[in-house]
């Protein structure tokens, strides 16, 4: 569980799109062994999309995503379940399945990959919960909780198989500050207790400040990344107008305007 | 002496202190250990009031370490004993004081547990408050209807428009191989008995007669249940999940007049349509049949066609059919707004939109065939 500093995905000049329609092109990072890395810019410039390409749901038009110097789209099915088994993802709904109970959403991933008997599973489900402070509701249907309940048994849910990278698609979307602050929180803790990395799609400047130690920034117009690196350095470093504009909530324009 | 076992073992060197030490694979791959080796050690040292904790070089661990030191921590504290967990991982230490850190409790809706008895007895009860929510429906779309006639509902004539191509237009293939087919194995079925007789002429009456009547109007209900009813409750469902309605609320428009009343006009307005092209459609089915196999005259088949139905049974049918119409569209409506809002929700709205439509059309069709004979129609 020690963390040392090597790449553990390297997205290699991806290019991704729809059809004719080119979403992004030539993006080119890489996300360290337990680092909390923030994949930023403004809204519809294609981060969901990136996401979706990282975590095996859309494949690239061109490029490769590496994990571990395995190459995701090269390997054949078999080789990307075991890609995919080591990562878990938090999704920006929640996503959890409203005909499954707090505990068995879960357990579904435990039921699927591992060899575990029925009281096995309840234990780690139990373990699970509790470390997203859900344990008492595990009984629950999800149609009952509230949006930062989802998150978490959402959360529970991701890192069910102990994996090594965790994915999450606007955690902070519909929570208020205080729920926010708790989710970044938890996702400190648990990147130490884990070892896990953590790969965060947000536009949330209070949370990319809180907890991302490295970033690549997204840009809507020339479709590309145009900065990468601790956001709290490309803050006080970064000379593109387009980064500090994000980074600042616009603070360029009001000091043009006035 | 310590004793030792396969990922742990048992050092009693300090007194009154259990020192635990942790070893080898604790993956969750290698399956779960159980604490009860522990509280066996608990049982025969009685005298024990600290559990320290120290791990080898070549420990491995995930969460299955974590699960099983939870479940020891947890017993230690119901025997007064006392654990120290300097001794453990960095990492398993922060995991373990998040699993074990009291949050807030918030109310939860757990599973039922009510027993047989009291779970129909509820059923019963709802079968009450259902008829009364469906009768409200139904007065609330009365006076939607009303209120459209004297031009003071929000209606959109292009949506209502796309609906009547829904329900008419995009349902026209189906209702015709039906039909046909219907009328066809009807001829078929109907030429067994009557070639006995070498009164194969009548297959052209009982065709007519039993499509025009009754048996088109109830295959066209049932298609357009399927096809139609049940896209009317996914379609509200999902609007419900998706809190479309409550917007449509807060905006002060009524969900009733905006997405109902479209919906039951279009489905009353095509229902007849659609019958009266599934009886012709039926009546060919027979004739081909007939003119083809059975080498019935074509111009005979026609004129007895044309004699055996009367119009009294078009009206029949068409009344057959409004009433068809307005079940389907009224099922498949109320099913959608009631949706719980999710995913398995909307599956079971369309079922019940599809279930409810074809149970209220078999009693429609009973209910009207009743009221005829004693009408003598």
């Amino acid at each position: 569980m020690e963390t040392t500093l090597q790449p553990v995905v390297q997205v290699q000049d991806l290019g991704i799109g729809y059809d004719d329609y080119v979403v992004m092109k030539d993006l080119n990072f890489s996300v360290n062994k337990g680092d909390i890395f923030i994949v930023m810019g403004v809204s519809g410039c294609g981060k969901s999309t990136l996401l979706k390409s990282m975590i095996g749901l859309k494949e690239p038009a061109r490029g490769k995503v590496l994990f571990n110097t395995k190459s995701f789209w090269d390997e054949d099915e078999k080789g990307q379940k075991s890609i995919m088994r080591r990562f878990g993802v938090l999704y920006q709904s929640g996503a959890l399945w409203s005909s499954l109970t707090v505990g068995e959403n879960v357990a579904l991933p435990l039921e699927l990959y591992t060899k575990l008997s029925k009281e096995q599973i309840k234990e780690i489900v139990e373990l699970k919960l509790s470390l997203v402070g859900m344990a008492e509701h595990k009984d629950s249907f999800t149609s009952g909780l509230s949006g930062g309940m989802c998150k978490r048994v959402s959360l529970a849910r991701a890192i069910a198989l102990d994996p090594d990278i965790i994915f999450f698609d606007e955690p902070s979307a519909g929570l208020d500050p205080i729920n926010s602050r708790k989710l970044d929180d938890l996702i400190l803790e648990l990147r130490d207790g884990l070892g896990a990395t953590i790969v965060i799609v947000t536009h949330e400047l209070a949370s990319i400040f809180a907890i991302g130690n490295n970033s690549v920034f997204l840009d809507d117009v020339s479709k590309s990344m145009i900065a990468t690196g601790d956001p709290k350095a490309l803050l006080a470093n970064s000379k593109d107008p387009r980064v500090i504009q994000f980074l600042t909530r616009g603070k360029i324009d009001e000091q043009k305007d006035k | 002496m310590p004793q030792v076992d396969e990922k742990f073992e048992f050092d009693y060197s300090i007194p009154n202190t259990l020192l635990i030490k942790i070893s080898g694979d604790w993956h969750i791959s290698e399956g779960l250990l159980s604490e009860s080796l522990v509280s066996a050690e608990f049982s025969s040292h009685p005298d024990i009031k600290q559990v320290n904790f120290s791990v080898s070089q070549d420990l491995k661990w995930d969460s299955g370490l974590i699960a099983f030191l939870l479940k020891l921590i947890k017993e230690c504290t119901q025997k007064n004993i006392q654990v120290a967990r300097e001794g453990l991982p960095p990492e398993a230490q922060k995991l373990l004081a998040l699993a074990l850190k009291v949050y807030e409790k918030t109310p939860s809706h757990p599973k039922s547990k009510e027993s047989f008895f009291e779970e129909c007895g509820g059923k019963v009860l709802q079968i009450g408050e259902s008829m009364a929510h469906e009768l409200n429906f139904l007065g609330d779309i009365a006076v939607s209807s009303f209120r459209l006639f004297t031009g003071r509902v929000f209606f959109r004539w292009d949506d209502f428009m796309l609906l009547i191509k829904r329900c008419g237009v995009d349902t026209l293939l189906l209702v015709s191989l039906i039909s046909l087919l219907v009328g066809m194995i009807l001829a078929f079925v109907a030429s067994i008995q009557l070639k006995m007789f070498g009164a194969q002429i009548y297959i052209a009456d009982i065709v007519g007669i039993a499509m025009v009547r009754v048996l088109a109007a109830v295959m066209t209900g049932i298609i357009v249940s399927g096809r139609i009813g049940a896209s009317f409750a996914a379609e509200l469902g999902m609007m419900q999940t998706n809190e479309e309605i409550d917007a449509l609320k807060t905006l002060g428009v009524s969900p009733v007049e905006f997405l109902v009343l479209p919906r039951v006009l279009a489905l009353v307005l095509m229902m007849p349509i659609l019958t009266i092209y599934a009886d012709l459609m039926a009546i060919l089915g027979g004739f081909l049949i007939s003119v083809w196999l059975f080498h019935l005259n074509p111009v005979e088949y026609l004129n007895h066609t044309q004699l055996a139905v009367k119009i009294s049974y078009v009206w029949i049918g068409l009344i057959h059919s409004f009433v068809f119409g307005v079940i389907i569209a009224i099922a498949g409506c109320l099913r959608g707004m009631e949706c719980d809002r999710s995913a398995a929700g909307v599956g079971e709205a369309a079922t019940s939109a599809v279930v409810s439509a074809i149970t209220g059309l078999v009693i429609a069709t009973a209910i009207i065939t009743f009221i005829c004979q004693v009408l003598g129609v």
